[in-house]
């Protein structure tokens, strides 16, 4: 790799690794970021090209925030970029958890914390219980949505099976279901 | 050795599988809690608190912080990099045809059923999670101390909240903590 080029995936790096830094919860949360530091500052990609890349990256595996970043380096620096911007999004979450998990067993042991954990754990069960609201009320648009998630439902929470089962048949089912489906 | 190896494939499968942003990876945390001793379903509760108050997509933090439940500091390392790494290869191929992946069809109709089966995957996890907190068995011998009756109003006062004002979760999980520790939660 030349000078140049090892310099620009510094530079892509370090961007990504202060959006990782500032950015709580990833996906949507970072695109004011990226537009300002992306696209106005250094005009790496365009306003409309990080929009694009976003609604893209809801649409592959993995996480969104990592694939938007990885879509951006790749437009910079092709593959040398792509990776770059993957490793300095996930550098922040990789440092600054390892640091947290390495102290907190202390933590819990002190009375207090338990307890504030104890009210913590029923803040979480809300949260994950409004996240599936949500979602529900985006997804569940048809008759067929709501089969496919009953089917979902009752065969994870009832079967030991694989995540993986359930999220590979109703994308089957989908493919079906447009086939069948006269447009 | 052998821990490292099961904790790669787990995370590269977790990365292959786990679509739709946000808490898509929960699922797969919740059913590692059951079929390996590296974490329990209660630990797992703390790491989405810690992964939602700190800096970073929540993905990356929960795979991070249950590698190092799994295997220390090189378990983190390594299950992170395992849940990116078909990201990354999937990435390379898609930045060639990036337009004509967007608008396939099949793309469209095979998410037009994913999602619905992911929402029920979180909404299983959701029910589980909710039966394990609220309801004490092992302290329950009699009907009226099963119910844990002071987490339970936690619980729907912050869903409530939640829904009223749409801030950010890391608002609600502070407010928690502090209720936690005045009510002795």
């Amino acid at each position: 790799m030349n000078p140049a080029a090892f310099r620009e995936c510094i530079d892509i790096f370090a961007v990504f690794l202060k959006i990782g830094a500032l950015t709580f919860g990833g996906g949507y949360t970072m695109l004011p970021l990226l537009r300002a530091d992306i696209a106005e500052k250094r005009k790496w990609a365009s306003e409309d090209d990080i929009i694009d890349f976003y609604a893209v990256s809801q649409s592959l595996p993995g996480i969104v925030a990592v694939n938007t970043s990885m879509l951006i380096g790749y437009k910079k620096a092709k593959i040398p970029g792509l990776v770059s911007a993957c490793l300095g999004m996930i550098c922040p979450s990789v440092m600054i958890i390892l640091a947290i998990a390495l102290f907190i067993q202390n933590f819990l042991a002190v009375k207090t914390v338990g307890h504030a954990f104890g009210g913590i754990r029923a803040a979480v069960a809300a949260l994950i219980v409004k996240t599936a609201f949500d979602m529900g009320k985006k997804c569940l648009v048809d008759g067929a949505c709501a089969l496919i998630f009953a089917a979902a439902f009752l065969a994870f929470t009832l079967a030991d099976i694989s995540p993986v089962i359930p999220v590979a048949a109703g994308g089957m089912a989908g493919i079906v279901l447009a086939r069948r489906r006269p447009s | 050795m052998s821990v490292y190896l099961t904790l790669a494939g787990e995370f590269l499968k977790i990365g292959l599988f786990s679509v739709g942003g946000g808490l898509a990876t929960l699922p797969f945390l919740y059913k590692l809690a059951d079929s390996h001793d590296w974490f329990t379903r209660a630990t797992l509760v703390d790491m989405i608190a810690i992964s939602e108050s700190t800096p970073g997509p929540i993905g990356i933090n929960m795979a991070t912080y249950a590698g190092y439940a799994a295997a220390g500091v090189y378990g983190g390392v390594l299950a992170t990099l395992a849940l990116v790494f078909p990201s990354v290869v999937i990435a390379l191929f898609i930045t060639k045809a990036l337009d004509a992946f967007r608008d396939d069809k099949s793309v469209k109709a095979a998410f037009y059923g994913v999602r619905p089966a992911v929402t029920a995957l979180i909404a299983s996890a959701a029910l589980g999670f909710m039966k394990m907190m609220l309801i004490d068995i092992e302290n329950g011998s009699s009907a009226a101390n099963i119910l844990n009756v002071k987490r339970i109003a936690l619980f729907a006062v912050t869903l409530y909240l939640m829904k009223k004002y749409d801030k950010h979760p890391v608002f609600y999980i502070g407010g928690a903590a502090i209720a936690g520790a005045a009510l002795k939660l």
